[in-house]
């Protein structure tokens, strides 16, 4: 599964990227994790706020930090 | 405590809202007793400072942690797709107003401001209205609201607020006026994103009350430091400056004080919590409230860190309009009160 982390580099974008690779270890998820931080290709997502969250080219969320809970179902959800 | 509020939020608001109460009608009580249990002598310099912080602190930030609970959920109920929906279509003047009060309840974070920026663009918002937007979420806050509040009373909070938003609405009026499109960085008009991309969601209750604590948890757990450490200096001027020290260089006669204020203020980064228990121990040794105002704003609602952030779609001569623009506003807000009150 392709995760983007949509950021150019404020906390909040530093503590999504933390806990994605925190599940994505401890859960074992082999997740495809990559950082974007260019701004127009963050631009291209159409978000209003950072961090934005992207699943396989859909974005999940923006300008938070979703909780583990929702962050679970949105990772396993579409690997099943 | 996590454990708590993740199983039942509410049951937990029902359980801290009542301590919340307690505790705030006995603050003056407990301020005393820890005075006496010091030892203290009565009506020295000191024991006035120390009076002063272990009172002010803790109702300062009781005060704030409720607020921003209470914003946190209300917050919920707008996002920044939703404001640009109502942005959408409207006119110059109609959209800096609404724009303006948008802009306070608006979740925002000046790290966002660039996101924002280009989306209210792209789709069209006029930039006047933009900025009227960029102009109110950083000013008017809901860490100096509370703080003007619990330290200066309702009255200045208010006028806080309102001025405020005189200046959003005016300023971001005037740069619509201005024609700066052509200051805007060409890369920004090329974009075309897609619009419809996250999905909207229906938050429960629950997560409503969740994102009231996660608010606590971060902003009041950013703050704090700031706050006791801006209390602790009001505190010892509070004690040790003498009365009207402040008349000659922040009073009213000084007529030069206002501009010099905001000229300071502007490239001066704090936030709302360090600056206004300063501020408002400067007030009480003989600074007027306007020159105090107008500090206050050009520290809180200008900021450095914001404006290099908007660098990267704005070129320079649109910088120097919106940070003109806006100082003017504040020095103009700060005059007309020292000459009203």
């Amino acid at each position: 599964m392709k995760v983007r982390i949509l950021g150019t580099g404020c906390s909040k974008c530093k503590a999504l990227e933390q806990k994605i690779r925190l599940l994505d270890s401890t859960h074992h998820l082999n997740l495809d994790i990559e950082k974007v931080t260019d701004l127009r290709e963050i631009m291209n997502y159409g978000i209003l706020a950072t961090p934005g969250l992207v699943i396989d080219g859909v974005v999940k969320s923006a300008g938070s930090v979703p909780n583990d809970e929702k962050l679970l179902t949105w990772l396993k959800g579409i690997q099943q | 405590m996590k454990k708590f509020i993740e199983e039942s939020p509410l049951g937990t608001v029902a359980v801290l809202l009542p301590l919340w109460i307690i505790l705030y009608a006995m603050l003056q009580t407990i301020a005393d007793g820890i005075i006496s249990a010091t030892g203290l002598p009565q009506g020295e310099r000191l024991t006035e400072a120390v009076r002063f912080f272990v009172f002010e602190a803790p109702k300062v930030l009781l005060l704030l942690t409720l607020v921003v609970f209470a914003v946190g959920i209300v917050r919920t109920y707008f996002s920044p797709e939703r404001t640009r929906k109502m942005l959408g279509g409207k006119s110059l003047f109609g959209g800096n107003i609404l724009a303006s009060m948008l802009g306070i309840v608006t979740p925002f974070c000046s790290c966002s401001a660039v996101p924002l920026f280009i989306g209210f663009v792209e789709t069209g918002i006029p930039l006047g209205v933009t900025f009227s937007f960029l102009i109110a979420a950083p000013m008017i806050n809901e860490v100096a609201v509370v703080l003007l509040f619990g330290l200066f009373g309702w009255e200045t909070a208010l006028l806080y607020v309102v001025t405020g938003l005189i200046i959003a609405i005016t300023a971001g009026y005037i740069i619509g006026r201005l024609n700066v499109e052509r200051f805007v960085e060409d890369w920004v008009y090329q974009i075309h994103a897609n619009t419809a991309m996250l999905e909207e969601t229906n938050p429960s209750l629950r997560d409503r009350i969740q994102s009231g604590y996660d608010a606590v948890k971060d902003i009041v757990g950013r703050v704090w430091p700031y706050l006791l450490a801006g209390i602790a200096v009001g505190a010892g001027i509070h004690g040790y400056v003498p009365e009207n020290f402040m008349a000659s260089l922040m009073g009213k006669s000084a007529w030069w004080s206002v501009p010099v204020a905001v000229l300071i203020g502007v490239p001066l980064y704090s936030n709302a919590a360090g600056i206004i228990p300063i501020v408002h121990a400067l007030l009480e040794k003989g600074a007027s409230l306007g020159t105090t105002l107008a500090f206050m704003m050009s520290v809180i609602g200008l900021s450095l860190p914001e404006t290099i952030i908007l660098r990267k779609v704005l070129k320079m001569p649109l910088i120097f309009i919106f940070v003109g623009v806006v100082a003017v506003g504040i020095i103009i807000v700060g005059y007309v009160f020292n000459f009203v009150f």
